[in-house]
């Protein structure tokens, strides 16, 4: 079932929590809104729940107006941020709740809460109380719970935020084939990019209660629509410059940039990707001096942090391990670090009326 | 109130930290001190008095006179009342009050706690200008041939007012550290408004709800300054027990009045008690609060 969310508007007090939403979450899909807190995703996550209402705007499960429709009605399933389990109930209750509450006969239910404890790996701890849980055993007993009723849709809000770093790179690769071997339509709220990169085939990043940028994890990497979602993807490296005549000079940075050619100068800003900048040991042509701060292994790579003093600037370089074996950095030495790339944002100019 | 402390507050004794001893000893004996001559003292004079001629005198004291057995019936029947009605408004005005964001909230979580602060007999006072004779609906009403003051309904109106706040009181802070994440679990499971009530969000209150109902109780059972006022005290119908203990005192019947303040007084300490009880046996569960689910 798809979701379509139009021109969807909610206002807490004096605060804007989403102003005029367009989105489109196809069928079958696994969708991430992404964005700092306070960016909305949360409130358009309940506005499609039905759990909180839109001031304006419509919210459509494939052509159906679903707007005034109760979240009871919706065929919802919804996940907690801190699981909401019921905490009087056992999990096996837990789980037959949505199937008790539509008064299915309990032969039903049993099997149906049998079927759902092995399906999220818990088979034999029906009887527990969630207090006796892990957290990781928690999320999936609300997950479960959440599936029992053979939901539409799946909405996810901050599904893995409370849990250990383990725990969360386990669940989500789970989830993830959980999502391939059911199909429903699955939408959950991050502010992990990380997370939202690796599960969905859709992000959506949100910004002040806005849509920033719709795409593939791919095409949002890649090409980021706004200097927010640059920002935001990542510990981007900053440089402040200006562009005159189709050529950016920004630090160490010179290239051309056709998006400007007129030969007023104007301000814009040049973001590069830790990944996308390179330390060497000698300097070369706009290369930045800069002194090693801190090195930190990272898996395959090594993640430097640099203080280029000419410009006063803190650096994030990401060196893959073969060149980082080779240069052997230490903290305290001098290098010189050079972009491979970079992207351009130029804001609007501020007119002076 | 009960949701607060461990479970580990009692029995350690004294702990030695920087006070010199003379300075806890001073503090302790005049705790001590004062709970005994403020508190112990009189309430088992109280017994003394009863139980001066025996249990039988006691006995009888409370059953032998009418007025006197129609007073504890009438306690029996008002309290009740008055605490199942502030039952229902606790629990809606705890549900309104933390789960609703609107104008005004402030000003009725304010006006919630005007019982307490408002002398009973002004409120007495109040039910009197509104529904007595001459008051503000005391011709409709007598018209209607409804009787409220003094009357068992006027009893019954001046014992809520009075003990109106208890278990909103109580469920309030409960429901709110609750949060309301798991009601709209429930709704989104597809709970109808009263499958939630039942299957939700009383059974997560109920020692909540309860400990209010108990100091509810004890406090509508005690009710004196209000009910005095809209009882107009006649004898064998609107003297409900603390009336009771003040009209035999006043006429002299000390072993009569003493009798019936043991009564009052030992239904108090069995409130105390239970109220105790449960406070220690839901300390000791496995947390009925704590946010993580």
């Amino acid at each position: 079932m798809s979701i379509t969310i139009a021109g969807v508007s909610r206002r807490f007090g004096d605060f804007q929590a989403l102003s005029g939403v367009n989105l489109q979450v196809p069928a079958g899909s696994l969708t991430a809104l992404l964005g700092p807190s306070g960016s909305g995703k949360t409130t358009l996550l309940r506005i499609i729940a039905g759990l909180e209402s839109a001031d304006s705007g419509q919210v459509l499960f494939d052509d159906r107006d679903v707007t005034q429709l109760a979240a009871r009605e919706r065929g919802v399933g919804f996940v907690f941020q801190h699981y909401a389990l019921f905490r009087h109930m056992t999990v096996a209750e837990n789980i037959a709740f949505g199937l008790r509450v539509r008064k299915r006969p309990a032969a039903d239910v049993n099997q149906r809460v049998q079927e759902l404890l092995r399906l999220v790996r818990l088979e034999g701890l029906g009887q527990r109380l969630p207090t006796e849980l892990s957290g990781g055993q928690r999320q999936r007993v609300a997950l479960a719970r959440a599936l029992a009723v053979r939901p539409q849709m799946l909405l996810l809000d901050e599904p893995f935020g409370a849990l250990d770093a383990r725990v969360r790179q386990e669940l989500r690769g789970w989830l993830r084939r959980l999502h391939q071997e059911m199909h429903v339509t699955t939408v959950f709220v991050t502010h992990d990019q990380e997370e939202a990169f690796e599960m969905a085939d859709q992000v959506v990043v949100m910004n002040q209660g806005r849509i920033e940028q719709t795409g593939s994890p791919q095409q949002v990497f890649d090409h980021p629509a706004t200097s927010f979602v640059m920002d935001f993807l990542g510990n981007v490296n900053v440089f402040h410059g200006r562009v005159t005549a189709g050529r950016l000079e920004a630090g160490p940075i010179r290239m051309d940039y056709s998006g400007y050619t007129h030969d007023e100068p104007r301000n814009a800003t040049a973001y590069v990707r830790p990944h996308e900048l390179e330390i060497d040991r000698h300097a070369e042509a706009a290369a930045l001096p800069a002194t090693i701060l801190q090195v930190t292994p990272a898996g395959s790579l090594q993640r430097v942090r640099l203080l280029a003093e000419g410009y006063g600037v803190e650096l994030n370089v990401d060196v893959a391990r073969e060149r980082a074996d080779q240069l052997q950095l230490r903290p305290g030495e001098q290098v010189f670090v050079r972009p491979k790339t970079a992207r351009v944002f130029m804001p609007e100019p501020e007119y002076v009326i | 109130m009960h949701v607060s402390g461990g479970g580990t507050s009692s029995g350690r004794g004294l702990r030695v930290n920087g006070d010199p001893l003379w300075l806890r000893l001073l503090l302790i004996g005049s705790a001590i001190t004062i709970t005994g001559v403020l508190i112990v003292i009189p309430v088992v004079y109280v017994f003394v008095q009863a139980f001066s001629d025996g249990a039988g005198a006691w006995w009888s004291q409370l059953t032998e006179d009418a007025d006197t057995r129609h007073a504890e019936l009438l306690t029996l029947s008002v309290a009740p009342a008055a605490v199942l009605a502030n039952t229902i408004f606790g629990v809606a005005a705890a549900w309104t009050l933390t789960r609703f964001r609107f104008r005004g909230r402030l000003l009725l979580l304010t006006l919630l706690d005007l019982p307490f602060a408002v002398s009973p007999v002004v409120a007495g006072l109040c039910i009197l200008l509104i529904y007595g004779s001459r008051g503000w609906l005391g011709p409709w009403l007598k018209q209607a041939g409804v009787q409220v003051v003094f009357a068992w309904p006027g009893l019954f109106l001046a014992t809520t007012f009075v003990t109106l706040p208890f278990v909103a009181r109580e469920l309030i802070p409960l429901m709110e550290s609750l949060g309301a994440d798991e009601e709209l679990a429930a709704v989104s499971l597809g709970a109808g408004p009263w499958q939630l009530f039942w299957r939700v969000t009383l059974p997560n209150i109920r020692w909540g709800l309860l400990f209010g109902v108990i100091q509810c109780h004890a406090r509508a059972m005690g009710e004196f300054g209000a009910v005095k006022v809209v009882s107009g005290g006649i004898s064998g119908q609107t003297d409900t027990m603390p009336l009771r203990v003040e009209k035999l005192f006043q006429e002299y019947n000390n072993p009569g009045s003493y009798a019936v303040a043991s009564v009052l007084t030992i239904m108090a300490l069995a409130t105390l008690t239970a109220a105790w009880a449960l406070e220690h046996w839901t300390n000791r569960r496995p947390t009925p609060s704590g946010k993580e689910l």
